[in-house]
């Protein structure tokens, strides 16, 4: 599965990082950046959680 | 007809209730009953406020998420039908970007996230952890009992918060008092006015000292984007203002009011005592916002397009009130969501709201709790009350709910 974030919308909660943080982390002014976007199944669950919990829906799952 | 003569009218059957409502008092963690009551039976429904406006209360976890994350929804506190909280303040303007909309709100945010980043707040734990044990030595260097709030969870956000502006911790007394005031839904509007302009006119000359002469904190920051003409004076001081305010009242009351919890569920204390995980004790935070919900007045919007909230349309110019507190008891989506269960996944409860206007605070606060309820009650494993539970004034009087003071001993 790919990741896809729109740094547009983050609103700099660092929620995302804390529920999947090998995977997004946060640029100088706090605004969310992806580390990988490819996932395996193994983080799927956490990568889940972090657009369930992202109060500016800013991230997405596409099938590839 | 015995109900025509003299004496209180009889309220119409259909005439909305007031929000808010009373709480009860045995139970003063929970939601009050009415609320409760008033999400069971409907998703949306009238309720009546301060000034005899009419906004829409929503009472479920779904739809406050969506209306909270929908732009169709104005927090200007100056469009029409927006449910305000009291009377304003005296014509002080507004609070910095929570009382806008974007893209200024946006623009003005992003100014000052950068600290808030959450590996920067890691950076921070260690001194965190510093400040609560000497505040722990402190308190037990005394016969006690101490008033937990003034010697221990006022403190604490109060000196990071100082620290992290760069607003020298030795006028702690000016703004801890005035912050108070303007917090307290039964201070004049007057009262509240000169609490803010106080608060306004010292902020105002900590930035004017940054102008001259910047240092490494967020007020030099803040300060740097007067400087590049990016925001003028008055939106600076109103920006520091926010932070400060923010940083005091809410933490503050999460530690207290938290620590009266867990003392009324001692078996959930333990758990925190007994636990060297520090997963553990992140989860536990999460477990405490969701059940003490301290921002008790909910979150407002006006509606500027017309939009559908739980099959119904609700009318562009009028108000909705999200009660956050009754979305994180929502059985929906906690089960059996009046117990206090440490151990469950509460991660997605809306305590710091939701949309672009969450919190942007959170990763501090979060950090400042694991923090203290990592250490307090290892430190003090006899950590009582010391009064009778009936005797804890609590904060209803507040825009945040907590404890005005809370005595123990040890
Ligand atoms: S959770 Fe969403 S808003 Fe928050 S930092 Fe991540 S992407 Fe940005």
């Amino acid at each position: 599965m790919k990741v896809e974030l729109e740094a547009d919308k983050c609103v700099a909660s660092g929620q995302c990082v804390l529920a999947a943080m090998d995977v997004f982390d946060q640029d100088d002014d706090g605004i969310a950046i992806l580390l990988e976007e490819q996932v395996g199944d193994d983080r799927l669950d956490d990568v889940k959680e972090a657009i369930a919990v992202c109060p500016a829906a800013a991230i997405r799952l596409v099938e590839q | 007809m015995a109900d025509t003569l003299a004496g209180p009218v009889p309220e119409a059957p259909d005439s909305p209730p007031e929000f808010p409502m009373a709480r009860e008092a045995r139970c003063p963690f929970d939601p009050p009953p009415a609320l409760k009551d008033l999400q069971a039976k409907t998703p949306l429904a009238k309720v009546r406020l301060w000034d005899g406006s009419e906004p829409w209360l929503v009472t479920r976890y779904a739809d406050q998420r969506a209306i909270l994350g929908d732009p169709r929804v104005s927090a200007d506190t100056d469009s029409p039908g927006y449910p305000t909280k009291a009377s304003p303040e005296g014509g002080e303007g507004k609070l910095s970007f929570i009382m806008m909309d974007d893209p200024e709100h946006a623009r003005l945010r992003r100014m000052v996230t950068a600290p808030f980043a959450v590996k920067k707040v890691e950076a921070l734990r260690p001194a965190v952890q510093r400040i609560v044990d000497d505040l722990i030595d402190g308190m037990l260097s005394r016969p006690g009992p101490v008033d937990l709030v003034e010697e221990f969870a006022l403190p604490i956000p109060s000196l990071v918060i100082c620290e992290l502006l760069g607003v020298p911790y030795d006028d702690h007394a000016l703004f801890q008092e005035n912050t108070k005031t303007m917090v307290r839904t039964t201070a004049t509007p007057e009262q509240r006015g000169v609490a803010t302009r106080e608060m306004a006119g010292y902020l105002a000359g900590q930035i004017a000292k940054r102008l001259a002469e910047p240092k490494d904190d967020l007020l030099s920051s803040i300060a740097g984007r007067v400087t590049a003409g990016e925001i003028d004076h008055q939106q600076a001081t109103e920006m520091a203002l926010l932070l400060l305010i923010a940083g005091h009242e809410t933490t503050a009351n999460m530690i207290a009011l938290g620590t009266l919890a867990l003392l009324q569920n001692p078996d959930q204390l333990a758990l925190l005592r007994d636990s060297d995980d520090p997963k553990f004790v992140a989860g536990a935070v999460e477990e405490l916002l969701r059940y003490l919900h301290i921002t008790h007045l909910g979150r407002r919007r006006a509606v500027t397009e017309d939009v559908e909230i739980a099959g119904q349309v609700v009318r562009a110019g009028e108000g909705v009130i999200m009660a956050n507190e009754i979305a994180n008891r929502d059985p929906a989506v906690f089960p059996d969501p009046d117990r206090l269960d440490l151990t469950r996944d509460a991660r997605r409860h809306v305590a710091f709201g939701f949309g672009v206007h969450q919190c942007l605070g959170q990763p501090l606060a979060r950090m400042e709790l694991q923090v203290v309820y990592g250490t307090l009650y290892k430190r003090i494993p006899t950590l009582t009350l010391a009064c009778a539970l009936e005797d804890v004034r609590f904060k209803n009087d507040a825009f945040i709910y907590g404890v005005h003071e809370l005595p123990v001993s040890w």
